[in-house]
């Protein structure tokens, strides 16, 4: 593919995903406000997707490494972080509080 | 690995992405769509490792290690009440990567000067600019929340002139990068006034706006991916970041509109600043006229445990002193009494959207218990007593009734509308605000002064004597 036409294909998946993002959003009750944030949070971690691929090169200069090697320690706290912190605020969502029988 | 079976990989992760974000929408789903989110990241992880242009896997893996134990011990350790500032912690470092990831791939491309395409140094541009704002800002929404410097908005003379002029040299150098001076000091130099601009445009914001810069950032952090997905041509990155972008976004305006402000009058009302000033209007006049009437615990108990009907109304102050499991033990001693008992959540109570809902599933108060605003307002006439812990602006009159206070129009809990209104506080300091509220000289309504854990405590106690 040319760079103009993946450039054109890259436009185009973006805007889909932009009505995407607001389509299945828009449904979230405020009582799940905080969760939904701190769960997009986690997924822009994706971004060390894009510190690997730039630290794992075979590149000549340590330059490159270093700074790439940064971004993949910032974006995997991102991606920890994220999803733990998500999972402690949702675990604690319950219709109602667990029967007497489970007596743990 | 192939190009195509990489790409087709990558959609799974988009999809359980999408499928995460749509279960996230039910409090049933949610957890296992948090889970399914993860597992499409580990994907997306897995599959990047087996490309076949890696090289340093020890380095990254030893790189995803300290980050990765970080955020785990970091998130498991974390109270409840500091969820707010960890998240912007997280979401910083998140906008720290995507910057160094944009300066990282400049490095590389820049020696073919001239041969950078419009749009690849366009996106490096962009998220080295996003990215480093997201990042600078989210460490001092961070350093507010966290009470490392104060939460009051830090204002100057010239603040807003100041800061347009840090914006327009930054959006110059940008510019001047994209038209073809691809230097390298210039992006660096980009990324470092773009830092300085996040902590200066986040610094005149008060606290009780954190809510609504944290979602921005939130939202610029995806965009910034986003750009990222440009430079490397990468759509796993294209359309997660920009999901992220756009969910973001909306639920910023959704936040601003609860509160009846506009985004751009949050960024830059500097809006507790004002306040004291605006407090003296029509409306003010009665306040200052009417006294406040303290009660005992033991006058309070009384009251809530002859009531039909009470409601509870949390806010920011029930967090700071991690009264929620206190609270939940009186509504259950009250329950048993025959009270009908339900709490009442303001969408910006507390420090995020939402805050007040997981304070108190923490404590294990059933969901249906809790009532938005717009179910709950109706009732208030039909409640006995409305129980205010530590919540303030968000309960104050003035926003319906004198339209020269700051937050005229915002809607709020019309608590005052209930048969008796109990209000526990530390003392009479004003809220985020920095107003007066009108219904602490309420004939109907008594004050209960203290630390809300330490009263909650008290009236447990009293009710259990009666």
């Amino acid at each position: 593919m040319s760079h103009g036409a993946l450039l054109v294909f890259e436009i185009t998946i973006l805007v889909l995903a932009i009505f995407l993002g607001f389509e299945v959003i828009s449904k979230v009750p405020t009582l799940l406000h905080t969760p939904l944030m701190s769960g997009t949070n986690a997924i822009h971690g994706i971004v060390i997707v894009g510190a690997m691929l730039v630290a794992g090169l075979d590149h000549k200069d340590t330059l490159t490494l270093v700074l790439g090697l940064v971004a993949v320690v910032l974006a995997s706290a991102n991606v920890v972080g994220g999803f733990v912190v998500t999972d402690r605020m949702l675990e604690m969502f319950k219709k109602r509080e667990p029967p007497q029988r489970d007596a743990d | 690995m192939s190009g195509n079976l990489t790409n087709l990989l990558y959609l799974v992760t988009i999809v359980t992405f999408i499928l995460a974000l749509k279960f996230l929408s039910n409090p049933a789903t949610a957890r296992r769509g948090n889970w399914i989110g993860a597992v499409g990241m580990l994907i997306a992880i897995a599959v990047t490792f087996a490309q076949s242009e890696i090289v340093s896997y020890w380095e990254i893996a030893v790189g995803m290690l300290v980050g990765g134990a970080f955020g785990a011990v970091a998130g498991r350790r974390v109270k409840m009440t500091a969820m707010p500032q960890m998240v912007a912690l997280f979401n910083g470092v998140g906008g720290g990567a995507a910057a160094l990831v944009s300066l990282a791939e400049f490095h590389i491309r820049a020696p073919l000067a001239g041969h950078l395409q419009y749009d690849i140094s366009a996106t490096i541009v962009l998220s080295a600019l996003i990215g480093s704002i997201s990042f600078a800002g989210s460490l001092v929404a961070f350093a507010k929340l966290q009470e490392l410097i104060r939460g009051r908005p830090i204002v100057y003379r010239g603040q807003q002139v100041v800061n347009g002029l840090l914006f327009a040299a930054i959006l110059a150098a940008g510019i001047a990068v994209v038209a073809g001076a691809e230097r390298q000091w210039l992006v660096a130099a980009l990324i470092g006034g773009s830092l300085v601009f996040g902590v200066l445009f986040v610094l005149p914001i008060g606290g009780a706006d954190m809510p609504v810069v944290i979602s921005l950032l939130n939202a610029f952090t995806g965009l910034a991916a986003a750009a990222t997905g440009f430079e490397l041509e990468n759509n796993v990155l294209i359309v997660s970041g920009m999901l992220v972008g756009a969910s973001g976004t909306l639920l910023t305006i959704l936040m601003g509109r609860a509160m009846n402000r506009s985004i751009a009058n949050v960024l830059f009302g500097a809006f507790g600043q004002i306040a004291p000033g605006v407090a003296a209007g029509p409306a003010a006049a009665g306040a200052n006229g009417g006294s406040v009437r303290s009660a005992s615990a033991e006058d309070v108990a009384v009251m809530l445990a002859y009531a039909q009907r009470v409601v509870i109304v949390p806010g920011y102050g029930m967090a700071v002193a991690q009264a929620q499991h206190d609270v939940r033990q009186l509504a259950d001693m009250l329950e048993a009494k025959g009270v009908d008992v339900s709490y009442a959540i303001h969408p910006v109570a507390g420090r995020m959207p939402g805050h007040m809902n997981v304070l108190l599933a923490e404590a294990n108060v059933p969901y249906p218990q809790l009532k938005e605003m717009d179910e709950v307002n109706p009732e208030f006439p039909r409640t006995d007593v409305a129980l205010v812990i530590g919540a303030n602006d968000v309960t104050n009159p003035a926003a319906r009734n004198s339209p020269g206070s700051p937050i005229y129009g915002m809607p709020i809990l019309d608590v005052d509308r209930a048969q008796h209104i109990v209000v526990l506080k530390r003392g009479m300091s004003p809220g985020f605000a920095g107003i007066d509220n009108e219904l602490y000289v309420d004939p109907k309504t008594v004050m209960l002064f203290g630390d809300a854990k330490a009263s909650v405590a008290n009236l447990i106690a009293s009710v259990k004597a009666l």
